[in-house]
């Protein structure tokens, strides 16, 4: 199994020198990068779909809550939002949701059931929901108005990462409490909704996270190519070592999250979350708390998402809360991971890369057959291909529809499967070849 | 009276067109996870694809030179609903039966409907570019004005043709489903094999056939539901992509795998949306005169701002599943 996964790997190297060939180096090394972030969040699916078999299907929720936080963190103080009446009241908001907050439980605590506490729960919901918002409309149009949005901390950029994955990981804590008893489907419909609640929310904040207008540009750890090409290097040459060091940063990331996850896999903790994946009644007969465990796999995974998500945003050097979709950000991760081999975090980072290789790749590729096909016809007089360009973008989409399809159907799966130890079975197969 | 007329054009009327989308789509969803347990994330994509074959249709007929008192767009419907339920069956065939016939887990199955999803989007706009289309560029959109003067209203109450036709033909279709479902062999089948499908299968129905008439049922009133809904609005690639998670949400609300209940729940997500959304002072206007002297009404006193429209069928989604995940009505078969 070793070596399959060696020769894929090798394989995958050389699918990106032969990229590399083709577009150029800079565009390369941009592509690696960002691969090596879908790598990373793959391995963070991996440990809650592979691992707990919880059925995430609020991918780009996470990505947003990552990319919000390093945006967050690393943007420069907006002195205009510090010098208005916005902290104030914004403190007046954090109070208002404060109380709100404190009479939900105050409620939830009441000795009474039945009806009269059902009336009092939605009452005490409504009322937060009223209080909180009679704050939070002025202080919003008063920031708008003045200051724009609230800015950032200016604090280092790999701080901003860090925070991503504490964001996430706190986000994770609350929706996996109340989500984590759903059945699969009923888990990947209720979290599918819960990501674009905070989609809306992040895109309809204008106050807090400028909304449509974006926040650009994000500050990098390393120095921007404009930086090095004032230190006498070349255009090109900048491009490439900018992002390469970018990109040595986000492959440490990586590794070290595989290096870990491998360790914890490997130990009497994934072996336990294993026989929960596989029979959680049987566990929970054997005295583990079982919503305790897929709760901390549905953290640790969702940590992994909001650094991810966080790398991508600060490498993109913009916020664009628009430009999150569904199909871009959660779909094309589950086809990484199935095609990749769930259960196996070498398979997921495996097909992590090689699926956003493939992703990106499809749209010059196609481009290129549409124009051979083009001419083919122009030829026969059939006429040429109009839009080939718009047309080229679209494929991709097809393209990851036809892969996931294909994987389902002949390496159900993955590339790089998951590795299922039986150390009795094997030993009983043994014996009963050497009898034979 | 003015702000009775602007409640019920904002309210009653866009929330019965949408709860009527929102239920046709709700219903085949709901059928296919009764029959065959799992949630069919292509639905969304099953609706374009049926009104783009209608918009097909309606550009031949309009070429053709047909010019009837009903929209093109409308009287193709039959055949658009009869090439989809086709396509419903195809996709049924050629993606998920395969992996039926493996035994495979529903998660597997729901995998797949998003692999389905992608590759019907990536054709669509492989074939038909991303741009808007509308069923109405060569004849305009009728729209029909009611004189509301009897009860003192100087606005008028507007409703366009393809609302009315919509409203009415999802009425027929609802109607068709509760015949098809309570008096015909293969629709009581299909409710025994919702309630326990090896329990079905020895009592001799032919499974098969039930899985090929849940898969036309749902494409053709995916196809109905689409076309409405472009004729409507307009046509666009995602056009019912966006609105698939509005759409489970009604399905659950309603109970997955209780048809009645999707349709309830298609009509109660519906009108939340419009309701959230609606400005409430406008209803308070009138009261103005009762107020001391100084005061005044808030301006805005809609529940949530208008750009979280379909975040209000998202919460109801994760609220009903959390709260109770058996959808509101219980007891309802089908």
């Amino acid at each position: 199994m070793m070596g399959r996964a060696l020769v894929l790997y090798v394989a995958l190297f050389g699918l990106l020198l032969g990229v590399g060939m083709v577009m150029g180096a800079p565009f390369t090394v941009r592509l690696s990068v960002e691969a090596a972030a879908f790598a990373l969040i793959a391995l963070g699916l991996n440990i809650q779909w592979g691992y707990g078999g919880l059925f995430n299907f609020g991918v780009m929720g996470f990505l947003m809550v990552g990319g919000f936080a390093v945006t967050f963190i690393s943007v420069p103080l907006n002195m205009d939002f510090w010098n208005s009446q916005g902290p104030f009241m914004l403190a007046k908001v954090l109070a208002a949701a404060a109380i709100g907050a404190a009479l939900i439980v105050w409620v939830n605590r009441w000795k009474v059931t039945g009806r009269k506490k059902r009336v009092a729960q939605v009452a005490a919901w409504v009322l937060a929901y009223l209080i909180y918002r009679s704050q939070i409309d002025p202080a919003a149009d008063y920031i708008e108005a003045n200051a724009g949005f609230v800015g950032g901390l200016g604090l280092p950029v790999v701080v901003g990462w860090a925070f991503g994955g504490l964001l996430a990981a706190g986000v994770a804590f609350i929706i996996g409490k109340i989500c984590l008893g759903l059945r699969t489907d009923y888990l990947a419909i209720a979290t599918i909704g819960i990501s674009e609640i905070i989609r809306a929310l992040i895109k309809n904040m204008d106050w807090l996270t400028k909304g449509t207008l974006t926040v650009s540009p994000l500050p990098w750890p390393v120095p921007k190519p404009q930086e090095l090409q004032e230190f006498r290097f070349d255009v090109s040459q900048s491009f490439i070592w900018s992002r390469a060091a970018f990109g040595i940063l986000v492959v440490a990331v990586a590794v070290g999250a595989l290096v870990l996850a491998q360790r914890a896999y490997g130990g009497p903790w994934g072996r336990m979350m294993r026989a929960i994946r596989d029979n959680h009644v049987a566990a929970a007969a054997m005295g583990k708390n079982v919503k305790a465990r897929q709760l901390e796999l549905f953290v640790f995974g969702s940590v992994l998402i909001g650094i991810g998500g966080a790398i991508l945003t600060s490498f993109a050097q913009i916020f664009d809360p628009g430009g999150y979709q569904p199909i871009n950000h959660t779909f094309v991760i589950w086809v990484m991971l199935i095609v990749g081999g769930s259960g196996n975090n070498v398979g997921a980072m495996f097909g992590g890369v090689f699926i956003y290789v493939v992703w990106v790749m499809s749209e010059p590729a196609s481009q290129a057959l549409f124009t051979t096909l083009s001419s083919w016809s122009a030829d026969f007089g059939l006429g040429a291909i109009p839009e080939i360009e718009s047309r080229a973008l679209q494929m991709r989409v097809f393209v990851l529809g036809l892969v996931i399809t294909l994987a389902l159907r002949f390496a159900p799966k993955g590339l790089i499967p998951e590795v299922i130890k039986r150390p009795v079975a094997e030993t009983q197969e043994k014996a009963v070849a050497v009898r034979s | 009276m003015n702000e009775l007329v602007f409640f019920i054009n904002k309210v009653l009327i866009s929330g019965t067109v949408l709860g009527s989308v929102y239920a046709l789509g709700a219903v085949g969803i709901t059928l296919i996870f009764g029959i065959l347990r799992f949630a069919h994330f292509a639905h969304g994509d099953l609706m374009t694809l049926g009104a783009f074959v209608s918009f097909i249709l309606a550009s031949i007929a309009t070429s053709l030179g047909i010019q009837t008192f009903w929209p093109n767009g409308f009287i193709i419907l039959p055949f658009a609903m009869v090439i989809t339920a086709g396509l419903a069956l195809g996709i049924d065939r050629g993606f998920y039966q395969p992996l039926r016939a493996r035994g495979v887990k529903p998660v597997t199955l729901l995998i797949a409907s998003i692999g389905v999803t992608l590759m019907i989007q990536g054709l669509i706009r492989l074939f038909a570019g991303v741009r808007t289309r509308s069923f109405f560029e060569e004849v305009p959109k009728e729209l029909f004005r009611l004189d509301m003067s009897v009860i003192g209203a100087s606005r008028p109450l507007v409703i366009s043709e393809p609302q009315i036709l919509l409203v009415a033909s999802t009425l027929a279709a609802v109607i068709a489903l509760h015949l098809f479902l309570t008096r015909s062999r293969l629709g009581k089948g299909m409710r025994a094999m919702a309630d326990n499908a090896d329990l079905a299968r020895v009592s001799g129905i032919n499974t098969r056939h039930v899985i090929r008439a849940t898969w036309v049922i749902a494409g053709a009133l995916a196809s109905l539901a689409g076309t409405m809904l472009a004729l409507d609005v307009t046509l666009k690639p995602d056009l019912a992509f966006n609105i698939i998670l509005p759409i489970f949400a009604a399905a659950i609300v309603g109970g997955l795998g209780h048809a009645y209940g999707a349709i309830a729940g298609g009509f109660l997500v519906g009108f939340a949306e419009t309701l959230s959304v609606f400005n409430w002072s406008v209803l308070l206007r009138p009261f103005k005169g009762l107020l001391p002297e100084g005061w005044s009404f808030p301006s805005d006193l809609s529940i949530v701002p208008t750009e979280y429209k379909l975040t209000v069928a998202f919460v109801i989604l994760v609220v009903v599943l959390l709260v109770r995940p058996t959808g509101l009505f219980k007891g309802a078969s089908s």
